[in-house]
């Protein structure tokens, strides 16, 4: 792969496919590094660049639409309903939907990734999704999905990782009854384990929520309109609203098209380039050492490194990858998870359970070394625990539990 | 002599800190200089001469270099320890008789962060908008990196009442300090991250649908580009970059919002950093969108570092500003202030390098070859003080004013001995923009002379005879017409009435004027009236952990030294009470290390090391080594620092670097006497009247073994201390029987903090005064000091 070579006053031209949270990271570190680059964002969706990780904040009406703008950096460009249909790879250009073109010195793809909806009878029908189904990736999403849910009574939603999790949460605070569906036998496996998982599920059955674990959905209810949702055992879940949360993809069509070497998603080195000439990507929708990290941390790392590179700041950063550092908090529901978090053979594992708090910790040490962690209902240790992983080149020190107990016992 | 406490002392109503009692120990004959010193040509010893013979020097010195390289290359730098009179006229005597740009002060180490992100929000800067009292009668106080518990000690009454008036007290501090430790909530971010956590704390406000949306609409402008900077740091995000959990961030957003009045008040902890204007900006952004400004008892305010850290910046001693806080570019205020001087406008040189730019350049092409420096340490105080040393050593000439013979004056051409607080008059304006009087108790020891009468007579070998007094008051009422119309307008403000007992706070534009206690309560001092939110982002320290120097190093004081430590070091009590250097590390990072309590590290960072013993504490953080940065010589602080600058108010990042921490091979240190320690040095600073002889001084001795290796990487042995004891500095009291003395907190108090460095005396306002019923105030230190 070619590296992204910055001869200083090389590149004028910065174009950036996207105008999601990667890409206006990487358009406001270009701005305070080097205002002189000219950078431009061509964003599919209506809106200037936001902040998706708060996106349900805004379903329960906590912030407003307005509110959840992110700074894109003072003479940034941002083409907002600008859909970018292809890149000529040779000529340096892209293609836009309205048939226009546009020259850029190096191009920066930062597309995100779309939601995976499951094959569901009845999910779609003639024209697109049925009504009463809905996806929350967009703040046009969430618009949507709150508007349905201010004259919804009831509410399914399909799929038990960190954003249906969040948005059973959030419906719920909306006043909707609310049951939660996952196929797996546990919540959010990327970062809990059974322990965790099961006190995540008694806290939000506390809420009211619903929480049916190793359920698969058979098919939709309703014609043209849902109703509720079969589920493979029979059981029927009557729903006015269904949100499917079954994990994102990168989007990596384009790439493909212009013929970048793509896998999960867009393949990068560590210098964020792709396998095309004065071309990198940054995001959700790249794949850097084999992982597409599918978070706002990574993908701002990404950006920082990016922006360090092209701007001259920095020539020689590089991307190292990011920690496994994973946060949720969903109102009352709060948990953090980091590295290694199940129970992996040759490590040594802490736990303190309490049921009647309703929290759930636990510490994964390999040796001396902390490799990985789960803090969820009592967060109180967070900042100490996460920066004992973090530094995680050192020994810990004596009886590791006190990492669990107090704040500034680390 | 003696120091009584003033109850009666509005700022601190009598109470005084060690530094202020102990003071009197610097007027002593035997702990000062009392004979200016030349020396006869590099390498030759410092000799006594006469004042003729010292003057004539520094004035051939002087014009030598400017005839050779040009005015600019003629430096001057002062202090925020200097009274008002006296940097006045060392801004004017720069500007009118050098003819120099190049003219900085130590406060540049000090507030400059705040007093540009003041400036920004508000378009003026006064430490407090407020009088301190009302920090009493707050609903909630959040203390950024200010540990006033040990830099400020008088002032911590107030935050005692806060509290048991209902108030809370939120500290945020990598350390727990002493005043951490008495506060309802204590926030510890990681060193360097103030900013994010401020961020992250608006987001919440926001979230949490506490923004105050009548007094943003009405009061306020360009809050939507704060809130999408808040909004790029979610509270996750911040708990990640700062280390302080988000339930920790809520409570204190929560005690914030929901109290009637609240106020967030920095110090050096969170200034002192390359991004330190645009931290101050963001706790700033905090206020305003929370409403809690322009309000009577809401807003922001610092808390100063130096004995007249306010006064200090408002008279042109800064490279940027003429006085009355004018703008050394703005027009009208250059044709003012000559009118007032008699020059034209057009013979006043424009704007100056910082301080540290300056001393950075000092004998290099462009820069200055020749200094002249009063009240001000930077061998001790500077950061990189190896290269800063360096940097000195490689004039042409420097001259030196002090009380006592600092690190730096033994580097001298021609050191002066100058008068201390209670042996001149002059006035001090403190944190609260209260303009105070101290007057002289004391006549000077014979052969000590006061600033003013230097720069007269200094002023006269350059042919200039008019212009300079060495009446403080003349000089004051001078002042007085030159600050008048200037955003710090001292017209109103006259001995006259502040003997009278008026507690004057500027702006004051006329005797009629009662001056202004509380400011914004109308309109902000922007042209439109509006405050304005700043548009800042985190971004990382200039230096961060790596595998080769994987923890943070922060800076600050103790309780019983103040800066530089010249003279504090030289009053036997304090150094008793902290007779060193010490490295303050988390029991387990001493666990890893194999250290034990007291045990000899050497603490590298990529501009040299250091050496101290191992003060093993759990009151820091894992992550972080602390060392206080009073004492020169091996174990200096400042031999480590980093003087990365912030582009706005170019403020060096004394609070955070990247160190390695090793246990030193050498044994547990001992004490050693001064004369010992200083070694080589020692031949340049010959003895001094005897008076530094034998002492056994603890600053750089004590603790600081001598071994070859301690010698900071750059600086040639050289630059010992030594000397004599002596001076001031301190929160000065009263002093003698004298009548209405009053006391004055502040100085004195070193700060420790990772965070915080802190404030001082700037609250001030003590006085002393002789004379009946005089209403003057006291506050601090002549000459020597060293900024932090």
């Amino acid at each position: 792969m070619s590296g992204v070579r910055v001869v200083a006053g090389a590149v004028r031209r910065v174009a950036v496919v996207g105008a999601g949270m990667a890409a206006a990271r990487f358009a406001e570190q270009m701005a305070g590094r080097a205002p002189e680059v000219e950078v431009t964002l061509y964003g599919a969706e209506a809106h200037v660049p936001y902040n998706r990780a708060l996106l349900a904040e805004v379903l329960t009406g906590r912030l407003r639409p307005e509110d959840v703008a992110l700074p894109a950096g003072n003479g940034t460009r941002v083409r907002t309903g600008t859909r970018v249909v292809g890149v000529d790879v040779a000529a340096r250009a892209v293609r836009l939907a309205d048939g226009s073109g546009a020259g850029y010195d190096h191009l920066v793809l930062a597309v995100g990734a779309e939601p995976v909806l499951p094959r569901l009878p009845g999910l779609r029908t003639v024209g697109g999704p049925a009504e009463g189904v809905h996806v929350l990736r967009t703040l046009d999403d969430c618009g949507r999905l709150a508007g349905a849910a201010a004259s919804a009574g009831r509410a399914v939603v399909v799929g038990g990782g960190v954003l249906g999790v969040s948005a059973a949460r959030a419906l719920t605070a909306l006043g909707v009854t609310t049951e939660l569906v996952h196929e797996a036998s546990h919540l959010i496996g990327r970062h809990l384990d059974a322990g965790a998982s099961g006190t995540l599920v008694r806290g939000l059955t506390a809420l009211g929520i619903g929480v049916h674990l190793g359920a698969r959905p058979h098919a939709l209810r309703g014609t043209g309109r849902v109703t509720g949702v079969e589920l493979a055992d029979g059981r029927v879940l009557d729903a006015d609203l269904l949100v499917l949360a079954c994990g994102v993809r990168p989007r990596t069509g384009l790439a493909r098209r212009a013929g970048l070497r793509t896998a999960y998603g867009v393949v990068v080195d560590d210098h964020l380039a792709t396998s095309a000439p004065h071309i990198s990507a940054i995001g959700d929708c790249a794949e850097h050492r084999g992982v597409a990290h599918g978070l706002a941390g990574p993908a701002w790392d990404q950006a920082d490194v990016l922006a360090a590179r092209l701007s001259g700041a920095g020539p020689e950063a590089a991307y190292p990858g990011s920690p496994r550092l994973f946060r949720l908090t969903a109102g009352p529901l709060e948990y953090a998870a980091f590295g290694e978090t199940g129970d992996v053979p040759g490590a040594d594992v802490v736990r303190l359970a309490d049921a009647t708090r309703g929290s759930y910790r636990k510490l994964v040490l390999r040796g001396d070394r902390l490799v990985g962690g789960i803090l969820l209902g009592d967060l109180t240790a967070v900042g100490d625990l996460t920066r004992a992983f973090l530094d995680g080149a050192h020994a810990l020190p004596g009886d590791p539990t006190h990492l669990l107990t107090t704040e500034g016992a680390a | 002599m003696e120091v009584r406490e003033r109850p009666e002392f509005p700022v601190n109503r009598g109470a005084l800190c060690g530094k202020g009692r102990t003071a009197p120990a610097l007027l002593d004959r035997a702990a000062r200089l009392t004979s200016p010193l030349v020396r006869d040509g590099r390498g030759a010893p410092l000799r006594e001469a006469t004042w003729e013979e010292a003057l004539d020097r520094i004035a051939a010195g002087l014009t030598t270099v400017r005839r050779r390289y040009g005015a600019d290359a003629v430096g001057v730098l002062g202090g925020g320890g200097l009274t008002n009179e006296k940097a006045y006229a060392l801004g004017k005597f720069a500007r009118v008789v050098l003819r120099t740009a190049s003219i900085d002060y130590n406060g540049r180490f000090c507030m400059s962060s705040a007093a540009a992100a003041h400036k920004a929000a508000f378009g003026l800067d006064r430490g407090l908008p407020f009088p301190l009292a009302d920090i009493a009668r707050a609903g909630c106080v959040v203390l950024v990196g200010a540990n006033p518990a040990e830099t400020m000690p008088p002032a911590l009454r107030y935050f005692r009442e806060l509290r048991e008036n209902g108030g809370r007290l939120v500290v945020v501090d990598p350390r727990r300090t002493r005043t951490a430790e008495q506060a309802d909530l204590h926030l510890r971010p990681v060193p360097g991250t103030d900013l994010a956590l401020a961020l992250g704390m608006l987001h919440l406000l926001i979230a949490d649908g506490r923004v105050d949306e009548d007094f943003v609409a009405a009061r306020t402008t360009g809050f939507e580009q704060a809130r999408a900077a808040a909004m790029a740091h979610w509270p996750e995000r911040v708990e990640a970059i700062t280390g302080v959990p988000v339930p920790a961030m809520r409570q204190a957003v929560t005690a914030f919002a929901d109290a009637a009045t609240a106020m967030v008040l920095t110090a050096r902890g969170s200034e002192q950093h390359s991004k330190g204007t645009d931290t101050v900006g963001a706790w700033i952004n905090l206020c305003l969108a929370a409403g809690k400004a322009g309000r009577p008892g809401s807003g922001y305010g610092c808390l100063t570092g130096q004995g007249n850290g306010q006064g200090g910046r408002e008279h042109g001693q800064k490279a940027d500003q003429l006085p009355g806080y004018r703008s050394i570019t703005d027009p009208a205020a250059r044709a003012h202030v000559a009118r007032v001087w008699g020059v034209d406008p057009d013979d006043l040189p424009g704007p100056g390098r910082s301080a540290y730019e300056l001393l950075d350049t000092l004998g290099r092409d462009g820069g200055a070859r020749a200094l002249l420096l009063m009240g001000s340490n930077p061998v001790v105080s500077a950061p990189h003080a190896a290269h800063v040393t360096e940097r000195l050593r490689a004039l042409d000439f420097l001259a030196v004013g002090d009380v006592v013979l600092s690190e730096t004056a033994c580097l001298a051409d021609v050191v002066l001995p100058v008068a201390q607080w209670a042996e001149e008059t002059g006035t001090m304006t403190n944190l609260e923009g209260r303009v105070v009087l101290r007057q002289a108790a004391l006549t000077p020891p014979e052969g000590v002379r006061t600033d003013l009468r230097v720069l007269r007579d200094l002023a006269a070998r350059f042919g200039v005879r008019d212009g300079f007094s060495d009446d403080p008051e003349e000089v004051f009422d001078e002042l007085r017409r030159a600050s008048a119309g200037g955003p710090a307008d001292y017209a109103g403000i006259s001995y006259r009435r502040i003997r009278a007992g008026e507690g004057l706070h500027w702006p004051c534009r006329d005797q009629s004027d009662p001056g202004t206690p509380r400011l914004f309560l109308d309109r902000f001092a922007t042209p439109d009236g509006r405050a304005r939110f700043a548009a800042v982002s985190h971004r990382p320290a200039a230096e961060v952990p790596d595998a080769d120097f994987p923890l943070h190093l922060t800076t600050g004081r103790v309780v019983a030294q103040y800066q530089s430590g010249a003279q504090t070091r030289r009053v036997a009590e304090l150094a008793a009470a902290a007779p060193g250097p010490f490295v303050e590390l988390h029991p387990h990072l001493a666990a890893r290390l194999g250290v034990a309590e007291g045990d000899l590290l050497t603490v590298t960072s990529r501009r040299g090391h250091a050496l101290a013993p191992a003060r093993v504490t759990d009151a820091i953080r894992p992550d972080t080594v602390f060392m206080p940065f009073h004492w020169d010589g091996p174990g200096r602080a400042n031999t480590l620092t980093n003087p990365a600058l912030d582009p706005v108010s170019r403020m060096p990042e004394f609070k955070v670097c990247a160190v390695r921490v090793e246990k030193s091979p050498a044994a547990r240190p001992t004490p050693v006497r001064e004369g010992a320690a200083a070694g080589a040095a020692l031949a340049r600073v010959p003895d001094v009247s005897g008076a530094a002889g034998g002492e056994f001084v603890p600053g750089s001795g004590a603790g600081a073994p001598v071994q070859p290796a301690a010698v900071p990487e750059g600086a040639a042995a050289g630059a010992a201390p030594v000397a004599g004891v002596g001076a001031v500095l301190a929160g000065a009291p009263e002093v003698s029987g004298a009548a209405g003395g009053e006391f004055v907190p502040g100085s004195g108090a070193g700060a420790s903090s990772g965070s915080a460095g802190v404030p001082d005396v700037g609250l001030a306002g003590g006085a002393f005064v002789p004379g009946a019923g005089a209403r003057g105030a006291f506050v601090a230190g002549t000459g020597g000091e060293g900024a932090a």
